[in-house]
C-alpha cells in the first residue's frame, strides 16, 4: 500500500498516530502528520486504510 | 407563521440512552429534511453517517456564528458567541491560525505523557470517594472533579476556584439560560481568566495559559487568550464529565460487558470500549452546525447559500450503514470511525485527552469498585435533557 499526505489539509488530531505509530508520527512543534514509511508492509495495510478513512482533514490518500 | 407540518428539533427522547424516536424516523425516511428551531427558522438536518461526513468535512459548510441563517443552538448560544468568537466559529485560514497554536499541547506524544499524572488524579478521587461513602454521588465526587483537575492542571487554572467556574460553565451549557444568563456568565469566566493571564504573563508557570499569554503576545490580545482559555476550559468538564457519569451508568445497565471489562487488563480491550461508549451515547446531542456559503449539493439534495444545516451526529453514529446493528452496546465493535467528536477541520481538539482519560477511568474505577452499583433504580435518575451536552446530573451509587 503506497501512502501519501497533505501536511496542508493536517488538523493535527493525531487518530492516525493512534491507529498505526509505524507510519505516521506527529511533528513536535504543531502536531502535524509526518509520514515515517510511504509503502508500509502489507500487514498494516488494515490500519492504515482505517487511518485514512477516519483523517478529519482528508490528509491520508492510498493506493493499492 | 411557522409551518406546523416541520418537525420541530431538537427532538424529545425516549429511552435515555438513544436518540430520539422521531430523530430515527426521519433518519429512516428522508435523512436530509428540514426541521424546525426555536427561532421559527428551518435549516436543513442531516442524519445519515456518509452525509453527515460530507457537510462536515467541505468548507462551502462554514461555521462562522455571525453568518446570516446560521441555525443557533438557542437564544442564549446566539448572543454569546457572537460576542466573543472563538476558534471553532471561523472558518478557514483564520480557524487553522488559532487550532495551530493549541495542537501540539494535544498530540498524542504529549497527551500520552500525562497518562501517570492523570492516573494519579483518578486513583485519588476514588480513594476520597470511598473514604466518604457509600453511598455517593458518582458524578460530584468522581466524574465531574477528574476530568477538572486535568484540565485545570494542564491550563493552569487554580482548581481551588472550581465551584465558580463549574457554575459558569453549567450555565453556558444549560438550553434553560436565558441570553442575559448567558452572557452574564461567560462576561464574568472571561474576566477572571483575563485576570488569570495578567498573573501569568507577569510569572510564567509551564502550563498552557503562561505559553499562550508569552508566545502569543504578538498574534493575539489578551481578549482573544481569554477567550479561547473560555473555551477549552468548558469543552474540558463538560465532555469527559458526561462520559464518565453517563457511560458508567450505561455499563451498570450492561453487566457482562461491564464484567468483561472489569476482569480484562487489555488496554485494547479498554480503549475500545471507550469508542464504542463514544459512538453510542453521543453526548453532544445537539448537532453540529453549519451555513452553506455556496449552493451544494449533498445526498442528492440541493442545499443553498445561506441556508442552515444541523448534523446530527448521534444518529450518524446509529447509522446502520456504518455501524451494523447500531443500537448493540459492544465493546468488541470496530467504532472508531464514529462522528461523536464531530468530523472534518473543526473535529474536537481535545480528542486525545479525552480518550486517555476515559481509558484510565474505565479501566481503573470498575477494578477498584468491583461492587459499583445504582442505589437508585433508574426511573429515579435525571438526564440531562435540558443541556447541550447530554448526560446525568447525579448517579447516586454504592458499594
Amino acid at each position: 500500500m503506497k501512502v501519501t499526505i497533505d501536511q496542508d489539509r493536517c488538523i493535527g488530531s493525531g487518530q492516525c498516530v493512534l491507529l498505526a505509530p509505524e507510519v505516521f508520527d506527529q511533528r513536535d512543534e504543531d502536531g502535524i502528520v509526518v509520514l515515517l514509511q510511504e509503502d508500509p508492509p502489507a500487514e498494516l495495510d488494515a490500519d492504515v486504510a482505517e487511518a485514512a478513512h477516519v483523517c478529519p482533514g482528508l490528509a491520508i490518500s492510498v493506493e493499492g | 407563521m411557522p409551518d406546523t407540518r416541520v418537525p420541530a428539533y431538537p427532538m424529545k427522547r425516549d429511552c435515555p440512552f438513544d436518540p430520539p424516536p422521531e430523530l430515527r424516523r426521519i433518519q429512516a425516511e428522508s435523512p436530509i429534511t428540514r426541521v424546525r428551531l426555536w427561532d421559527g427558522s428551518s435549516p436543513w438536518l442531516i442524519t445519515d453517517y456518509p452525509d453527515q461526513r460530507a457537510v462536515l468535512s467541505d468548507p462551502r459548510f462554514s461555521a462562522d456564528v455571525r453568518r446570516p441563517g446560521y441555525p443557533h443552538v438557542t437564544a442564549a448560544s446566539q448572543a454569546r458567541r457572537r460576542r466573543s468568537r472563538s476558534f471553532i466559529s471561523m472558518d478557514e485560514p483564520e480557524h487553522g491560525t488559532y487550532r495551530t497554536m493549541l495542537t501540539g499541547t494535544f498530540m498524542i506524544k504529549k497527551v500520552e505523557a500525562l497518562r501517570p499524572r492523570i492516573q494519579r488524579i483518578v486513583d485519588r478521587r476514588i480513594d476520597a470517594m470511598l473514604d466518604g461513602g457509600p453511598p455517593a454521588d458518582l458524578v460530584a465526587a468522581f466524574a465531574l472533579p477528574v476530568p477538572s483537575l486535568v484540565i485545570c492542571e494542564l491550563l493552569g487554572v487554580p482548581y481551588a476556584e472550581h465551584a465558580f467556574f463549574q457554575r459558569c460553565s453549567r450555565v453556558l451549557v444549560s438550553s434553560r439560560s436565558t441570553p442575559e444568563e448567558a452572557v452574564a456568565a461567560a462576561d464574568e469566566l472571561k474576566d477572571y481568566l483575563t485576570r488569570l493571564l495578567g498573573l501569568k504573563a507577569a510569572d510564567p508557570a509551564d502550563d498552557l495559559l503562561s505559553r499562550l499569554v508569552t508566545e502569543q503576545a504578538d498574534t493575539m490580545s489578551r481578549s482573544q487568550i481569554a477567550d479561547m482559555a473560555m473555551l477549552l476550559l468548558v469543552a474540558g468538564h463538560e465532555t469527559t464529565a458526561n462520559m464518565i457519569g453517563l457511560g458508567t451508568l450505561t455499563l451498570l445497565q450492561h453487566p457482562d460487558q461491564l464484567a468483561e471489562l472489569r476482569g480484562s487488563d487489555d488496554p485494547k480491550l479498554v480503549a475500545g470500549a471507550v469508542e464504542e461508549l463514544l459512538r453510542y451515547l453521543s453526548i453532544v446531542h445537539s448537532g453540529r452546525r453549519r451555513v452553506a456559503i455556496e449552493d451544494v449539493e449533498i445526498g442528492g439534495r440541493l442545499i443553498r447559500a445561506g441556508e442552515g444545516v444541523i448534523v446530527a451526529t448521534d444518529a450518524g453514529n446509529r447509522d446502520a450503514t456504518a455501524f451494523p446493528d447500531p443500537d448493540v452496546l459492544d465493546i468488541h465493535r470496530r467504532a472508531r470511525h464514529h462522528v461523536a467528536f464531530g468530523y472534518g477541520v473543526h473535529q474536537c481538539l481535545g480528542q486525545p485527552l479525552a480518550r486517555v482519560e476515559l481509558q484510565v477511568v474505565y479501566g481503573t474505577l470498575y477494578r477498584r469498585v468491583p461492587t459499583l452499583r445504582q442505589a437508585v433504580p433508574l426511573e429515579e435518575i435525571r438526564f440531562k435533557h435540558d443541556m447541550l451536552v447530554y448526560g446525568v446530573h447525579e448517579l447516586p451509587v454504592s458499594w
